[in-house]
C-alpha cells in the first residue's frame, strides 16, 4: 500500500524551503479545491498551484498578481472566510496562513475574475485622470446627493464588509517594559537578545508568524556557523526560555505615540483551523515601553515602467522568500529587470534550484562584475544598461521587451514571472509617527532616521544599515545603550546578498507620454503620468500631490510607492527631492480591525450600566426604564392594558390621593464635613447656610462664575460641621469637580472636605397623604409627628433596623419623606414598605410621573428649565439667592449688565386656551402668529405635561419679560395649526402649600 | 409615634454581587464580602488623632497600605485614606463621634464593592482594562491606587503576589464584573 501526499502544488521545488510536505492543509480558492503545505502564505499556495491572478485593480479593474510576499502587498488583497459570518475582505494573501477549511475570494470583478465588466475603466482610462472625481462631478450640486454619491460609493472601495455583527471576541492588554523590540528580523532579534541576557524586560515583535524576517529567505547565508533562518530560531528559543522577554509573532506595531506608547495587534485565531471558542480573534497590546528600539527592516521597491502590473510580475525578495522559504519557485521562465543587486542573487537562486532564469535586464551599465561572472557562468544571459520597456499577457505576463537605455533596438524575451528590484526603502512609518525627523540619502535615493524625538533609536535595514555585520553590531550597541554595558558581540556572518543599487522616480518607456500606464502605487491604481498631471495642475506639495492623486493613501501608506512618487513629482517641478518632501505617515501601518481597537467594549461592556439596588425590584413590576447618564431609571410603571399615558396619570392621581414610592437612588450625595463646612457650603450656593439649623434642610441653587444656574438640590446639615448635600442625578460627578477645583485651587487651606456619597444610600421616596402612616411603624427612634419633624426637616435613626438619615421633603408638593438607607439594605427596606403601603393603596411611580407632578408645583429641573444662560432671578428662584450674602460662586457674575437688563427670559407658566391640547417641549413662542415669517421668537417652551390631577395640560416657558406677561396671551406656531396659550404662574396645584404640612 | 417600632423585622444586606463566582484560565474572581469602610480625610495636624481612632498610623507614603488585623488602611490622596474592615465589625462606630474638627471619617461601607482577582495570571487580565504597571517591582504586595478599568474608577489594591481586591462603586460592579470575566477569558 502506498500513501498518496496530497498535491501541494507543481511549482514547488524539491530540497527548497521549510515547510514539510508530510503536514498539508486544504483550503478554497474562487470555490476551487486546493491544498497547501502547512506553513504556506496564501500566496504562496496559489503560486505553488500556478496562480498568480489574485485580483483586479481598484480604480481601472486591471487584472493583478502577487506582488510581494509580506505586508507590502498592494494587489493580492482578498475575502476570507472560515463560515458564513466570519468573512473578512481586502486580507493581503502574502501574510494570511492557509488552515483547512479557509474560504479565499478574490474581489473587485463582475462577473468573473477573467471577465471583468469593470475592465471597461481601463479601456477609458484616459477619462480617468488623476483628480477625475473633482473635475468631473463639481455640477449641478444637487446630483452629489442622489447621483454622483451613491453610484460612486457602490463603485468605489474593495471588497464588502460583512453585515451581520461580529461573533467574535477581541482583547486588549496594557504592557510595561524596559525595551520594546519591533521587527524580529536579525537586527531584532540581536538587540533583543542583548538587552535580555542583560535582564531587561523586553517585548519583541514581528508581524509575522515566524521570527527572522528576511532571514527567512536567505538561501545559502548563513550566522555563527549554521544557516541565518535557524540562528533566528534558535535565538528565539533562547529567548522564549527567558522569564523577562515576551515574544509576540503574528503581532504587527501598527501605531507608535506619545511617551513611548506603541500599539500592537496580535493576531490569535486567524491562522487556525479550529479555534477555541474563548478565545479571542486578536488583542490589542498598548505598550508603553521605557525604551523603544525599532528594527522594522525595510521593503524591496517595484519598477515603474510600461505595464508593470501584469500577473506573474513582483519584487524579487519575494521570489527568494517563496523559494528559499516556501519551496516555491514562481515561474518556469523568469525574467529579470533591475537596478539593485538583490534581484540577481534571486536570478542566481532560482536558476541553481532548476528554474529557468530567460534574462537578467539591469538598467546600471556597470553592476557588479562578479555577479556578471556568476551569471554568466550559470547561462544566463544578462543585458547590462537596459530597460524592460514593455511587457504583454493579459492574465500573465508573457513577454518582455528590452531595449538598451540609450537606443531603441528591442529585444523579445518569453516569460511566464518577471521579478524587479528598485532596491530598499527603509520602513520609516514608525519612526516617522513618533515624529522622529529624517533625512535624505542621496547616494542611496532614500530616507533615513535622522532625529528621534522620543527615547527610541532605529538600527539595521529601517536605518539604512544594510550590511548585515553592521546591522548586527548596530543592534547589539543599542541594546548596550539602554543596559549600559557593554556586553555581547556579533556573530560571524556569511554568505550574505548584497543590496547594492537603486531607483526612484521612473524608469525608460514610463513617460513623459501620457498614456502609458507604469504603476508607482498599484493599490491606489497611480501611474507616473498621473503624478505628472497633478504638477502641471497646480499641485506644487507633495502632500497636494498625494490627495489629488490619491498615492500613498489608504491602507497601503505608500509602502512601495512613496519614494517612487516623490521623486515623479521632484522632477517634474524641477526640485531636489529633499525641497519636494515626504508626506507623513499615519497609523496604522498595515489596517486593524475594529474589533481590535474595540476590543473587550461590546455589547454589555460598550459602557457602564448604573442600576441602582432596587432595579430588580422595578424590573420585576413591568417597569420601563429610561436612560439618565449612565443610569437606568423606571420611568413608569405600566399595568396590563396601560399605555404610557395612562399608567403616569394613574400613578400621578394615586400618590396626590393615597401615597406614591419612588427610586431616588440615582440622586447625587455629597459629605461636605469640616469647621469650615459652612464657610464652604456659603461659597458654592447661592444661598445663606449660616443659620440653617442642625437637622434641618434647605433647598440649594448654584451658579456657574458666569451667574448661571449649574446645579440644585436639597441639603441637609446633619451637624454644625457636617452637611449632606444632594445634587442632581445628571450633575453629581460635575459639580463635586467644581466643589474640589475650588476648594483646591482657590481655598486650599479652608478645613473641609468633600466626599462622595452618592451610591453609599439608596433613597426610597414616600409621597403623598399617606406617606407617614405607612412607614412610620418601620422607623425607630425618629418621632415623625408633623410638630417633632417638620416639612424640610432631616432626622437620623433607624428604620428596619439600620441606620436612616430620613428627611422630610417633597418634590411632589405632597406630604413626603426621602428615606436614606446604606444601599445594601435598599431593597429589602424598600419591600417591607411596599408590603405595607401596597395593601393601603401606595403605587410605585416612575420619572415621568415625577416630572409631571413637580411640573404642577413648579418646580425646576436644571438642564431643562435651565440651558446654562439661565440665571436663578430668570428661573423665578430668586428667592433662593441670599440677598445679604457678601460673596459666593457667581455673585459677580449676576451683576453683569446684560444678566440684569430688561428683556430677559423669564420662566413662566402657561396654560393652553384649549385645555386639552399638549403643548410640544421646545415649541417656539411668538406674540403674533400674523406676522411674516421669519417670525420674531420670544421664547419656548421647557417642560409640557397632561395634568390628570388638575385635568387639562400645564407647561413652563422661558418667556422674553415673561414675569410681566402673566394674564397676556401669546402663540406657539405649529407645522399644522398655531396653539394660543395663557401665560400664567408656574405653580399650578396648591399654591398655599397645604398638602405639605400637613 | 412610639419611640421602638412595632415592626420587628430587620433589613437584609444584599451585595450587588452576591452569588457569583467565576474561574478560568488560572484566575478566579469571587465577591469579597461585605465589609465595612471609611473614607478618612486627615490633613498632616490630624494624624496623631488618626492613630488614636485608628490603634495605628496612617500610611504616608502614595500608593502604600497599612494592615494590621482586619483593618486595611490604604493611601488614596496626600489626605485621603480609605479604611477597610474586611470582616465588617463596627469600624464607623469608632470614628462616629470622632472630632470632625480635626478629621472627617465618612461611611462608604456600601458604595463601594469589591471582587477578589487571584490567581497565577491575575496581573493579565487586570492589564486588560489597566493602564498601571502591575509587575511586583511597580506594583508590590501592598500597593493600593485609584485607577481604572475600562471605563470605570477602581482603587486596586494587591494584598498578595496573585491576589488583588478591586474596589468600585457600587452601581459600577456590574460592568467591573463583566470586564473581568470577559478578561479572565481571554487571557
Amino acid at each position: 500500500m502506498t500513501i498518496t501526499t496530497p498535491n501541494t502544488g507543481t511549482n514547488r521545488v524539491a530540497r527548497k524551503g521549510r515547510l514539510s510536505p508530510s503536514k498539508t492543509v486544504t483550503f478554497t480558492f474562487d470555490g476551487k479545491q486546493l491544498n497547501a503545505m502547512h506553513g504556506d502564505t496564501l500566496a504562496s499556495a496559489l503560486i505553488a498551484n500556478g496562480i498568480h491572478l489574485a485580483g483586479r485593480s481598484f480604480k481601472y479593474h486591471r487584472p493583478r498578481g502577487i506582488l510581494g510576499s509580506g505586508a507590502e502587498e498592494p494587489n493580492a488583497l482578498m475575502d476570507i472566510a472560515r463560515d458564513k459570518i466570519r468573512t473578512q475582505p481586502n486580507v493581503r494573501a502574502t501574510t494570511q496562513e492557509v488552515f483547512d477549511g479557509l474560504i479565499a475570494k478574490t474581489q473587485n470583478y463582475y462577473p468573473s475574475i477573467t471577465f471583468d465588466v469593470g475592465g471597461i475603466n481601463n479601456v477609458l482610462a484616459p477619462f480617468f485622470s488623476a483628480g477625475f472625481y473633482y473635475k468631473t462631478f463639481m455640477w449641478p450640486k444637487q446630483a452629489w446627493k442622489k447621483l454622483y454619491e451613491p453610484v460612486i460609493r457602490e463603485a468605489a472601495g474593495l471588497g464588502h464588509a460583512p453585515k451581520e455583527a461580529d461573533p467574535d471576541r477581541y482583547a486588549n492588554r496594557f504592557a510595561h517594559c524596559d525595551v520594546m523590540i519591533v521587527g524580529g528580523g536579525a537586527a531584532g532579534l540581536m538587540a533583543a537578545k542583548t538587552a535580555a541576557k542583560a535582564g531587561k524586560k523586553v517585548i519583541i515583535c514581528d508581524e509575522n508568524p515566524e521570527f527572522g524576517g528576511w532571514l527567512l529567505a536567505e538561501g545559502e547565508a548563513s550566522i555563527d556557523g549554521i544557516p541565518a533562518a535557524e540562528w533566528a530560531a534558535k535565538t528565539v528559543a533562547d529567548l522564549v526560555a527567558m522569564a523577562n522577554v515576551k515574544l509576540l509573532s503574528r503581532t504587527t506595531a501598527f501605531g507608535y505615540y506619545a511617551q513611548n506608547m506603541v500599539t500592537l495587534a496580535e493576531r490569535i485565531t486567524d491562522h487556525l483551523a479550529l479555534p477555541d471558542a474563548d478565545a479571542p480573534r486578536e488583542r490589542l497590546w498598548q505598550v508603553r515601553a521605557k525604551n523603544v528600539i525599532l528594527a522594522t527592516g525595510a521593503i524591496e521597491r517595484h519598477l515603474v515602467f510600461a505595464d508593470n502590473d501584469r500577473p506573474g510580475i513582483m519584487l524579487s525578495s519575494a521570489a527568494r522568500m517563496y523559494l528559499n522559504h516556501y519551496g516555491v519557485a514562481v515561474g518556469q521562465n523568469v525574467g529579470v529587470y533591475t537596478a539593485c543587486d538583490s534581484a540577481w542573487h534571486a536570478a542566481l537562486e532560482l536558476q541553481e534550484a532548476g528554474v529557468k532564469v530567460v534574462a537578467i535586464i539591469d538598467m546600471r551599465s556597470n553592476p557588479d562584475e562578479q555577479l556578471i561572472a556568476r551569471a554568466k557562468a550559470l547561462g544566463i544571459p544578462v543585458r547590462t544598461g537596459s530597460a524592460v520597456t514593455k511587457t504583454s499577457g493579459k492574465l500573465r505576463v508573457k513577454s518582455m521587451t528590452v531595449e538598451p537605455i540609450g537606443d531603441h533596438l528591442t529585444e523579445k524575451f518569453e516569460i511566464d514571472a518577471l521579478i524587479m528590484s528598485g532596491g530598499w526603502t527603509p520602513s520609516v512609518h514608525l519612526f516617522s509617527q513618533s515624529r522622529g525627523k529624517l533625512k535624505f540619502d542621496e547616494p542611496n535615493g532614500r530616507f533615513i532616521p535622522d532625529i528621534h524625538v522620543e527615547q527610541c533609536v532605529s538600527i539595521g535595514s529601517c536605518n539604512g544599515t544594510n550590511e548585515i555585520d553592521a546591522a548586527l553590531a548596530e543592534a547589539i550597541s543599542a541594546s548596550n545603550a539602554v543596559t549600559g554595558k557593554k556586553a555581547g558581540k556579533a556573530p560571524k556572518t556569511m554568505g550574505f546578498a548584497s543590496m547594492e543599487g537603486h531607483l526612484i522616480g521612473s524608469a525608460k518607456g514610463a513617460g513623459p507620454d501620457d498614456h502609458v500606464m507604469a504603476f508607482i502605487d498599484y493599490q491606489n491604481d497611480v501611474c507616473a503620468k498621473d503624478v505628472r498631471l497633478a504638477v502641471r495642475e497646480g499641485m506644487h506639495s507633495i502632500e497636494h500631490v498625494k490627495r489629488y492623486t490619491t498615492t500613498g493613501m489608504a491602507t497601503d501608506q505608500g509602502k512601495m510607492s512613496n519614494m517612487h512618487g516623490l521623486a515623479i513629482a521632484a522632477e517634474a517641478l524641477g526640485k531636489e527631492i529633499p525641497a519636494v518632501g515626504l508626506t507623513t505617515f499615519r497609523s496604522p501601518y498595515t489596517p486593524v480591525t475594529f474589533g481590535t481597537i474595540v476590543n473587550h467594549a461590546k455589547g454589555d461592556l460598550f459602557d457602564v450600566t448604573r442600576r441602582t439596588p432596587m432595579h430588580g425590584w422595578a424590573e420585576d413590576q413591568g417597569a420601563v426604564f429610561e436612560d439618565v447618564g449612565n443610569w437606568k431609571r423606571a420611568w413608569y410603571f405600566p399595568k396590563a392594558g396601560e399605555d404610557m399615558h395612562a399608567a403616569v396619570s394613574r400613578e400621578c392621581k394615586t400618590t396626590r390621593e393615597v401615597a406614591g414610592i419612588f427610586d431616588a437612588s440615582t440622586l447625587g450625595k455629597i459629605e461636605v464635613v469640616g469647621p469650615d463646612a459652612v464657610k464652604f457650603m456659603e461659597l458654592m450656593y447661592t444661598n445663606p447656610w449660616e443659620k440653617l439649623k442642625v437637622g434641618m434642610c434647605r433647598y440649594g441653587i448654584m451658579c456657574r462664575e458666569d451667574g448661571f444656574v449649574y446645579d440644585d438640590g436639597v441639603v441637609g446639615r446633619l451637624a454644625e460641621d457636617r452637611f449632606h448635600v444632594t445634587t442632581t442625578t445628571g450633575g453629581a460627578p460635575r459639580v463635586l469637580i467644581m466643589m474640589e477645583d475650588y476648594l483646591q485651587t482657590e481655598f486650599p487651606d479652608w478645613k473641609v472636605s468633600l466626599t462622595s456619597t452618592s451610591e453609599q444610600w439608596a433613597v426610597i421616596g414616600v409621597q403623598g397623604p399617606k406617606a407617614r402612616e405607612i412607614i412610620s411603624s418601620l422607623v425607630e427612634d425618629i418621632d415623625l409627628s408633623a410638630d417633632a419633624m417638620p416639612h424640610m426637616a432631616i432626622r437620623e435613626g433607624k428604620i428596619c433596623g439600620v441606620p436612616t438619615r430620613l428627611m422630610r421633603v417633597s418634590f411632589t408638593g405632597e406630604l413626603g419623606f426621602e428615606i436614606n438607607v446604606p444601599a445594601d439594605y435598599g431593597q429589602s427596606v424598600w419591600e417591607a414598605i411596599w408590603d405595607i403601603g401596597s395593601p393601603m393603596g401606595m403605587v410605585p411611580y416612575g420619572t415621568e410621573a415625577m416630572h409631571v407632578m413637580r411640573a404642577e408645583k413648579g418646580f425646576i429641573i436644571v438642564g431643562q428649565d435651565t440651558d446654562g444662560t439661565v440665571t436663578p432671578y430668570d428661573a423665578a428662584v430668586g428667592w433662593a439667592v441670599g440677598k445679604k450674602k457678601t460673596d459666593f460662586v457667581g455673585i459677580r457674575g449676576l451683576k453683569r449688565p446684560d444678566l440684569i437688563a430688561e428683556g430677559r427670559r423669564q420662566l413662566v407658566g402657561l396654560r393652553t386656551k384649549n385645555s386639552k391640547v399638549v403643548l410640544e417641549e421646545g415649541a417656539q413662542i411668538v406674540v403674533d402668529p400674523n406676522q411674516p415669517i421669519p417670525m420674531k421668537m420670544i421664547g419656548f417652551v421647557t417642560s409640557s405635561y397632561w395634568s390628570e390631577t388638575l385635568g387639562h395640560s400645564i407647561a413652563m416657558a422661558l418667556v422674553e419679560n415673561g414675569f410681566n406677561l402673566k394674564g397676556e396671551t401669546l402663540y406657539v406656531p405649529m407645522p399644522n395649526e398655531t396653539i394660543a396659550v395663557e401665560v400664567c404662574d408656574p405653580i399650578f396645584y396648591d399654591k398655599e402649600g397645604a398638602r405639605l404640612n400637613v | 409615634m412610639s419611640k421602638s417600632a412595632s415592626n420587628t423585622m430587620t433589613a437584609m444586606r444584599v451585595g450587588p454581587l452576591d452569588g457569583l463566582l467565576f474561574a478560568s484560565n488560572g484566575i478566579s474572581l469571587t465577591p469579597a464580602p461585605s465589609g465595612t469602610r471609611l473614607v478618612i480625610r486627615a490633613r498632616a495636624e490630624a494624624q496623631a488623632e488618626a492613630k488614636k481612632l485608628l490603634g495605628f498610623a496612617l500610611p504616608t507614603k502614595p500608593k502604600t497600605s497599612i494592615i494590621k488585623g482586619d483593618v486595611h488602611c490604604l493611601w488614596i490622596g496626600p489626605d485621603e485614606f480609605l479604611v477597610i474592615d474586611v470582616d465588617g465589625s463596627g469600624l464607623p462606630a469608632k470614628f462616629e463621634k470622632a472630632g470632625n474638627g480635626k478629621l472627617a471619617a465618612i461611611d462608604v461601607s456600601h458604595r463601594n464593592t469589591a471582587i477578589i482577582v487571584s490567581g497565577p495570571n491575575a496581573v493579565d487580565a487586570l492589564n486588560s482594562g489597566c493602564p498601571q504597571d502591575l509587575s511586583l517591582e511597580a506594583f508590590p504586595v501592598g500597593a493600593a491606587s485609584r485607577t481604572i478599568l475600562g471605563k470605570a474608577e477602581m482603587i486596586l489594591y494587591r494584598t498578595s503576589e496573585a491576589e488583588f481586591r478591586v474596589e468600585c462603586w457600587r452601581s459600577f460592579s456590574d460592568y467591573v464584573w463583566k470586564y473581568l470575566v470577559d478578561a479572565v477569558k481571554s487571557v
